[in-house]
């Protein structure tokens, strides 16, 4: 876990380091703002609590796809209950609901042995439906804006650390000691110092609370029976079973948990990240999610970083088009590297494809000054797509992943 | 004397087989007792039910003098019974010492006391001359390790009653040594020991007594001083068995395969799979390869294939087909009964007359132009399985329906229709019943009389020896021996497959 | 010695094959009951309100109408089914492929037939183009295609939004209405109406039926005819069922995985159409959006065969048009939605149990004729 932690910092540093020098680069001073670290933070929480149920899925063995149905269950709970009954009721019923979803999901690929990623498209489809049937039974006019959407939800009162960035501490305000260094714009420090403040200042205690899920669940899944357990189902449940552990029992739980984390992401979304329920919403977080769990290699620590790189993207999307058209350049930059290191193997089709990207980047980086909004909302899912084309290679899944079981080893 | 184990005509049925009719077996504590018959007998099947695996339709069974009633392995457990399966039940992702604990966790409070489940692990492997090391993974392990791991795993629970189901099928003749004494170890401290096995010669040199079951009932229960290998071979089968023999040279002048310098390394050329494979082959010559599992057997089956790339060449009738992809290799005469048949020969949710088309899709008499042609495919399919003697309603049952030796006899009658000049038999007798097996036998005979030329892969080291006109030892990717299978007993070849000769 | 003969066609048998589907549609009709209970209306007036409008002359044109672009994107997607993939993805190349063809098919004129033919090659190309991206990044990078396919969707549809506003569409005079050029006449996909009449259906006033579904039943039989009875279908099938011994058997996997994305994008393009074709008659902001979802739903129902989906797909159409008529009596007309998915969830179950109390049927059969 140390040598991991450890070669994930380099990685992230250097990362950092080529940011700075695009920023300097181009004067998009934003791409590593207080405030784009703040709601890059902010974005990653669904993408990583839908990682994580994922994670806790798969581990169990079983594909889930409707990740993406349950965060909008939850959305709709969150929204519609947290109005209302208050943000933190809203967020329970999101978990709840979430987990409702999983169950289904559950019961058609344990109980009955469906097909994982059937079972899956099927319960985002009938999600999709469901929670617009709902919306418009319960619409009543008035302060509504419409059947697609909720009446606002109060927030979640939000706090940080404290002397370094401005947080309260049992009712003392404290100084904010990072944020003028991120303000003087220095080279890689005032980056560095901007992250670190957008990441520790003005959070939600909910964000803290889905961040500190991601050690818990390495501790829950590596250090106890249960997580050994849940383990040993998704790679090699025959074995579990002729030790006396519960298959089904073990997939039922990861399934379960991972219906709930995605309804937490939801309610996240609707409840925090903005303040109602809005039809689509979660625009793909839920898949955006398991892309994260791949390229983290279904371990919780590389979920966190998945998700923090789309949080990224999002964010940048979001707040500041202009730095969209600077990303294009480190876009260029990581291919050019993927060019370097596909010639170094000899694969040179490849490194053609990616020379020739790479230099059509290029040229609408020079050819175009400012992206225009309907492209800029594509950043996520281009994003996405470039990740899980550089990661899928070396993985390791769980053996026993999306295979049915039965008990007795029939079929 | 105390009885360990008793069980009184157990009797079970899956939907459409009797497994077990009529089973009854008395193991003494503090004896070696094997279980013998054929595959396919009810062997493996009372044993699961011992185990708690599966629930008996009828009959008891009585542990330590007490009348018991498992509902799952966690009673077994608790009993004392452990089992070691033929088909080892590891987590190849997993550590060794997480293997070992799965289900029997020792806990410190929430999380898992992994402390003092490495020392207890330590000791007992010490203990029993069972040297594995707890933190590396599964998946790193060789045969031998991966089955010290599955008897820590039983210890670890406090078994006093041991089942070992066919434990020396993957072993060389040198391993098998090593387990014995291990098992005498285990007798000695007062364990009672059941050893499931079709391998009488063992058998009789391990076992105290031994219950002979045949076609799900018990047909005798004898004294292992008592008996000749032969007599229980009888018993066992109630005829004579059959015996992997072929007789007469039917070499033939022409070579049918040649390779030359044929290697294939890993993804990232840190290693070579196989290396420097050269070896020619006659018509109606059979070559067996002798070796331990994973030693780049499997990845030589790729390369004359065509399912993977190597380098060097490979020459069918004197053409190199280096270029030629796996549907080429096909047509042109080259036939495969692949290892697993399950998951590389058949569709096992398809009938039979679709699993006819699987390989043959590109010429008669499956297809008329790109067209398939189901009547033909249907009559050709009903030929295959009266020639080849296939047990099934018709050539519409699914392939899952029948048993592995029919399904086996289907895949060796399909391969043998189009009359190929090469066939790469891979293990063609695994996990296939008496009869069925000695049908293949006789099938690969007449293919060799024929000038059919035969590659012959086998961990069986009497069909290796019995049926092959030269013998190549493989070890760790590269040809380390060649032998004379008139010349050679299999404990010679189990040192050659070793690397110990 | 084989005395076996091959198996007859039985009671069991065709009890068999209505088992799922019935049970699937009792399922559904109690929990769409229990919806439209919960806000207090009768369940049985939604159904005879939904039956009665659902049968008139012009719904049943409409739900012809509503079903051809369903069955068509389901076909596409069965291809992939079969083949063990999953394009998901079928809505972006569905839009793209509508909107490319409207914007190119208006640049020109031609005779009326090739006029059509040349649309719906654009059609195609544009829809396996898009669908050629996901095959790419499978086959040489190994990406998940039900990932890549979602994702290359919301990109189309972001692209495609752009493309449209901001240089595809004009500004037809005298209203806000933003579409591309209209196509001309020759572009135009006749109604069916005129040949009906003349075939003896009973002409209803502002029916018409659109043209496309004549493409589409061909392309149903083509579907079926391929995978069924060709060489590359039962390459197809097998990639799907087992693709290991795929592999071993001779199909070349990689290619398969190419082929089948590309043609399902193809075939996908062509969804589009019915709308651009034989009614707006060109790329509008009114396109209907979603088709390629519920088309899922419609392949899975349909168990990915051509019969089976041009069912679904005018069960689809007919719960969606009639359920029009629930605003009526004051229930809301979403409750389709409902039906819709409590159907796909039971139909997908109980395939699932019926085929495996068929193995079981059929290992008793052997069991007995073993036993014999």
């Amino acid at each position: 876990m140390k040598n991991t932690a450890v070669k994930l910092l380099m990685k992230a540093t250097y990362l950092l380091l080529l940011i700075s020098i695009i920023r300097l680069i181009t004067g998009a001073n934003e791409l590593t703002s207080v405030g784009t670290a703040s709601a890059a933070l902010l974005l990653s929480v669904p993408i990583v609590l839908a990682g994580l149920g994922g994670l806790f899925s798969e581990r169990a063995g079983v594909i889930n796809i409707g990740l993406e149905g349950m965060m909008i269950m939850g959305a709709w709970a969150g929204g519609f209950i947290g109005a209302q009954h208050g943000p933190w009721l809203g967020l329970f019923a999101a978990i709840i609901f979430g987990a409702v979803g999983a169950l289904v999901h559950a019961i058609a690929t344990i109980t009955f042995g469906v097909d994982h990623v059937v079972s899956g498209v099927a319960i985002t489809i009938i999600a999709a439906g469901l929670v617009r049937y709902l919306s418009t039974i319960l619409y009543q006019g008035g302060s509504w804006p419409g059947p697609s959407q909720s009446p606002d939800v109060i927030g979640i009162s939000q706090n940080g650390l404290p002397v370094l960035s401005g947080g309260n501490f049992f009712g003392w305000k404290s100084p904010d000691i990072l944020t003028p260094i991120a303000d003087k714009q220095w080279f890689f420090i005032s980056d560095v110092v901007g992250v670190i403040r957008g990441v520790t200042g003005d959070l939600s205690y909910v964000t803290m609370i889905a961040i500190l899920i991601v050690p818990l669940t390495y501790l829950i899944l590596w250090k106890t029976s249960f997580g050994l357990r849940l383990r040993s189902a998704g790679e090699a449940p025959t074995a579990a079973e002729s030790l006396g552990v519960n298959v089904y029992a073990m997939k039922y739980a990861g399934v379960l948990i991972s219906g709930g984390l995605a309804g937490l992401g939801g309610g996240f979304l609707a409840i925090v990240a903005s303040n109602h329920y809005q039809e689509n919403q979660v625009a793909g977080r839920g898949y955006i999610g398991l892309a994260a769990l791949i390229f983290g290699n279904y371990r919780p620590g590389g979920v966190l970083a998945g998700a923090a790189l789309f949080g990224f993207a999002d964010a940048l999307q979001l707040r500041d088009s202009e730095s969209i058209h600077a990303l294009i350049l480190l876009i260029v930059a990581i291919l050019a590297f993927l060019v370097y290191r596909d010639i170094r193997r000899g694969k040179l089709l490849s490194a053609a494809i990616g020379a020739v990207i790479a230099g059509s980047a290029l040229w609408f980086f020079f050819a175009v000054d400012e992206l225009p909004g309907q492209l800029v909302t594509m950043t996520p899912y281009i994003a996405t797509l470039l990740v899980m084309s550089l990661a899928s290679q070396r993985l390791r899944m769980p053996a026993a992943d999306g295979m049915p079981y039965r008990r007795g080893g029939l079929r | 004397m105390s009885l360990a184990v008793e069980l009184r005509h157990i009797s079970k049925r899956f939907p459409g087989v009797v497994a077990n009719k009529d089973v009854s077996m008395k193991v003494e504590t503090g004896t070696v007792h094997a279980l013998v018959g054929e595959n396919g007998a009810g062997k493996s099947t009372v044993m699961k039910i011992l185990y708690g695996m599966q629930r008996p339709d009828s009959g008891e069974i009585l542990v330590n003098g007490q009348p018991i009633n498992f509902k799952n392995p966690n009673d077994a457990i608790e009993a004392g019974i452990g089992m070691v399966h033929q088909h080892f039940m590891l987590a190849d992702n997993f550590t060794v010492l997480e293997n070992i604990i799965l289900g029997a966790e020792p806990t410190n409070g929430l999380t898992i006391d992994f402390k003092s489940a490495r020392k207890k692990v330590v000791e007992m492997s010490k203990a029993y001359g069972l040297d594995v090391d707890p933190d590396i993974l599964v998946e790193e392990l060789g045969v031998g390790a991966r089955q010290r791991v599955e008897i820590l795993k039983v210890l670890f629970r406090g078994a006093r009653i041991l089942i070992f189901d066919e434990p020396t099928a993957v072993l060389v003749p040198q391993e098998v040594d090593a387990l014995f004494f291990a098992l005498e170890g285990l007798r000695a401290q007062g364990m009672s020991i059941i050893f499931i096995s079709h391998k009488l010669d063992e058998v009789l040199r391990v076992a105290d007594a031994v219950t002979v079951v045949r076609a799900g009932s018990t047909v005798a229960e004898v004294n292992s001083k008592d008996v000749t290998a032969r007599q229980l071979a009888e018993l066992m089968v109630g005829s004579e068995l059959p015996q992997p023999n072929t007789y007469g040279d039917t070499r033939r002048p022409e070579v049918s395969l040649a390779l030359k310098d044929v290697s294939i390394s890993t993804a990232t050329g840190s290693r070579d799979l196989i290396s420097h494979i050269s070896f020619d082959l006659h018509a109606g010559e059979v070559v067996g390869i002798a070796g331990v599992e994973g030693n780049g057997q499997a990845e030589l089956v790729e390369a004359i294939m065509g399912l993977r790339d190597y380098t060097g060449s490979i020459y069918f009738q004197g053409e190199a087909i280096d270029q030629l992809s796996v549907a080429d290799r096909h047509d042109l005469g080259l036939g495969l009964i692949p290892e697993d048949r399950q998951r590389q020969g058949l569709m096992m949710a398809w009938p039979l007359w679709e699993n006819r088309i699987l390989g043959h899709q590109r010429g008669k008499p499956v297809m008329r132009g790109f067209i398939l042609d189901k009547k033909a495919t249907v009559a050709d399919t009903r030929r295959i399985m009266q020639e080849f003697d296939v047990r099934a309603p018709g050539p519409m049952t699914a392939a899952a329906a029948l048993s592995g030796g029919n399904q086996q006899k289907f895949i060796v009658g399909r391969e043998m229709s189009k009359a190929p000049a090469l066939l790469v038999a891979s293990h063609p007798t695994r996990g296939v019943d008496v009869g069925a097996q000695g049908a293949i036998w006789d099938l690969l005979r007449q293919a060799r009389t024929r000038g059919m030329a035969i590659v012959l892969i086998s961990a069986d080291l009497e069909e290796l020896i019995g049926m092959s006109d030269r013998l190549l030892v493989m070890l760790r990717g590269s040809i380390t021996a060649e032998l004379d299978p008139a010349k050679t007993t299999p404990e010679q070849l189990g040192s050659a497959m070793t690397g110990a000769a | 010695m084989n005395k076996f003969s091959a198996s007859r066609i039985s009671v069991p048998k065709i009890a068999l094959a209505v088992a799922a589907p019935l049970a699937a549609a009792i399922v559904s009709i109690l929990v769409s009951s229990i919806a439209v209970l919960a806000t207090n209306k009768s369940p049985l007036d939604a159904y005879k309100t939904m039956w009665d409008f659902g049968t008139e002359g012009g719904s049943l044109m409409e739900m012809l109408n509503t079903a051809t672009p369903y069955y068509i994107a389901a076909i596409a997607i069965a291809v992939t089914f079969r083949a063990g993939l999953f394009n998901i993805g079928v809505e972006g190349q569905l839009r793209l492929g509508a909107l490319f063809s409207a914007y190119i098919g208006a640049m020109f004129t031609l005779p009326p037939v090739l006029h059509v033919l040349a649309v719906f090659i654009v059609a195609m190309t544009i829809g396996g183009l898009w669908a050629s991206i996901a095959a790419y990044l499978k086959v040489r990078r190994g990406v998940n295609e039900v990932i890549s396919t979602i994702m290359l969707n919301s990109l189309a549809v972001g692209l495609t939004s752009y493309l449209f506003s901001q240089h595809f569409a004009v500004i037809t005079e005298g209203s806000n209405n933003l579409s591309t050029k209209e196509l001309p006449t020759s572009a135009w996909f006749p109604d069916l109406v005129p040949l009906l009449t003349k075939l003896g259906v009973p002409e209803i006033p502002g029916g018409s039926v659109n043209g496309m579904l004549i493409v589409a039943i061909l392309l149903g039989i083509t579907f079926w005819f391929v995978v069924n009875r060709t060489r590359f279908g039962f390459e197809l099938r097998a990639s799907g069922a087992n693709p290991i011994a795929a592999r071993v058997s001779g199909v070349n996997s990689k290619r398969m995985i190419v082929v089948a994305l590309v043609i399902s994008g193809a075939i996908a393009g062509l969804a589009g159409l019915p709308a651009v074709l034989g009614e707006t008659h060109s790329y509008n902001m009114g396109f209907r959006s979603g088709i390629g979802f519920t088309a899922i739903a419609v392949a899975l129902l349909g168990r990915n065969t051509a019969v089976g989906m041009a069912v679904s797909a005018l069960l689809f159409g007919f719960l969606e048009v009639s359920s029009r008529a629930l605003e009526l009596i004051d229930i809301a007309p979403e409750t389709y939605v409902i039906m819709q998915g409590s159907i796909l969830l039971s139909s997908v179950i109980a395939y699932e149990v019926v085929r495996r109390y068929k193995l079981v049927l059929q290992s008793k059969a052997l069991a007995k004729a073993v036993a014999a």
